[in-house]
């Protein structure tokens, strides 16, 4: 079985990518889905509507989204082999885009959307640069001359990503993408997993309920204002 | 950098959106060329351009595919900015990218790979000669108008872009100098696809592309018969910029003599 992780901001239009690669995928695959989010999603719903594929998905609550990924991906798996699935596809929640939420044996995919601004990438450089791909989406939005600056802008941080442009509600340009899955090998041991980066989800006294502001009420993981501002790319 | 490099595009037709063929067998583009689509809003010019400018390979709603040199493009050609030939300017002129305009600039001439920092400057004065008031190299991408906008994304694509195949939908509209425009293409010995509602333009150019319902019905090759035409219509529209920029002067036009329509210009004939 292929392992996909699909992650990026709310509203990139990571779902559309994935409607495009369970359009591709759908009769000699046979996908299953899994999405993870906090609150509410409907994903699962319309893509089972309208692929008739199975899908799942399970709210993280008072839990980081992709903590909460982390903690159910083993389950994830065994449920779609369980099922006979030749491909799972996990879509991220996208909130705080500190996360590098791809593991070794899954093909990442980070979605960002081209109108979201020349410092995006910057702002997501974990999210993208652990990623297999940069998907950018909404390019029809944009100039062409735009979209190449987005492009350089994104490889400012990670100057060798492999980067498709697409207007994924069509899927114009993502061939290179389904090739790109295609070629990617499945899961060799699934006890092996594990992600590729570190990502920041240490425990600190806030996530157990302090309130008090401010470092100095803290311990364990505390931040001064006056930090030295490295750029975190989650390794 | 294409200099020394030519390039032939074939767009295989696609379908209409019934589904059915489109009416011609093959489209080609050779350098120099200049083309014009015309139709009825909502017929699919600006889908075709789009086809064109992310060399579809029927993965786009029309179907259509687009050959370069004959062949099938390679893929570096498609997905590298540095190597590919084309260039667009959509009829959007909204720029998302808070960036300023030299930044903006500087950031292009990486991604195309096409020559050093002075072309910025060049590129920002060739723009102020298509547009109305005047762009800087500090003035914000988001801050500049329209008109603004689009003359500075046809500089870029001349002189940064530097691509022997320019598409250009709706030149005429922004209120840009569109004739400076044409001008400036042919200089630089670009091949053209305007898509257009402006008569002159169509006029002018080799080849008209028409569209309906999402596909082409009929690609005409002008025979002469509409060289009359081309100078009286030349005529009209020098007049009718020399209007225009009066009354954007702020000048009263009521003097008969000064706004008598004559066919004083040649223009620029195809």
């Amino acid at each position: 079985m292929r392992l996909v992780i699909v992650a990026g901001p709310p509203s990139a239009g990571k779902t559309a990518v994935i409607r495009q690669i369970i359009r591709k995928f759908v009769k000699t695959d046979t996908p299953a889905y899994l999405k993870i989010d906090v609150v509410k999603a409907f994903e699962d719903e319309e893509l089972r509507e309208e692929f008739g594929i199975p899908t799942r998905k399970v709210y993280s609550g008072d839990l980081c989204p992709d903590h909460m990924g982390i903690m159910v991906l083993r389950d994830a798996i065994t449920w779609a082999e369980g099922i006979g699935a030749g491909m799972l596809i996990i879509e991220s929640a996208g909130l705080c885009l500190r996360c590098t939420p791809y593991t070794t044996q899954a093909f990442g995919i980070a979605v960002l959307p081209a109108v979201s601004g020349s410092n995006a990438p910057l702002k997501m450089a974990p999210l993208i640069a652990l990623a297999d791909a940069a998907v950018v989406t909404k390019t029809d939005l944009i100039s062409q001359a735009e979209k190449e600056v987005f492009r350089e802008c994104i490889r400012s941080v990670v100057p060798k990503i492999d980067i498709i442009e697409t207007n994924a509600v069509q899927g114009t340009g993502l061939r290179y993408l389904l090739q790109a899955i295609s070629r990617y090998p499945g899961i060799s041991d699934a006890e092996t997993i594990a992600l590729r980066g570190t990502p920041p989800l240490g425990v600190c006294t806030i996530c157990i309920g302090k309130k008090e502001i401010g470092w100095q009420h803290h311990f364990g993981v505390i931040r001064p204002l006056e930090e030295a501002d490295n750029l975190y790319r989650g390794d | 950098m294409y200099s020394d490099q030519t390039y032939e595009l074939t767009v295989l037709p696609g379908t209409t959106r019934d589904g059915e063929k489109e009416g011609f067998d093959r489209i080609v583009i050779r350098p120099g060329d200049t083309l014009s689509i015309v139709g009825p809003t909502g017929s699919g010019k600006s889908a075709f351009i789009n086809d064109i400018e992310v060399l579809a390979q029927e993965d786009t709603v029309t179907g259509r595919s687009i050959l370069v040199n004959g062949e099938e493009p390679p893929e570096d050609l498609v997905r590298d900015p540095a190597k590919k030939p084309i260039a667009l300017i959509t009829q959007n002129t909204r720029v998302i990218a808070d960036l300023t305009v030299a930044r903006f600039l500087t950031l292009h001439l990486q991604a195309r790979e096409t020559g050093s920092e002075s072309l910025i400057a060049n590129t920002i004065t060739l723009a102020n000669e298509f547009t109305g008031e005047k762009i800087a190299g500090p003035m914000r991408m988001t801050g500049l108008s329209g008109g603004q906008t689009r003359s500075l994304l046809i500089a870029d694509a001349i002189l940064i872009g530097q691509t022997p195949i320019l598409l250009l939908d709706e030149v005429e509209n922004a209120g840009i100098n569109k004739e400076r425009v044409i001008s400036c293409l042919r200089e630089y010995k670009k091949a053209v696809i305007f898509v257009t509602h402006d008569p002159y333009i169509a006029l002018i150019s080799d080849r008209r592309i028409v569209m309906k319902n999402g596909a082409v019905t009929a690609v005409l090759e002008p025979d002469g018969s509409e060289c009359d035409i081309i100078g009286t219509v030349s005529g009209m529209d020098a007049f009718l910029w020399d209007l225009r920029e009066k009354i954007r002067s702020g000048e009263l036009v009521s003097n008969p003599e000064k706004t008598q329509a004559a066919p004083k210009k040649t223009g620029i004939t195809a």
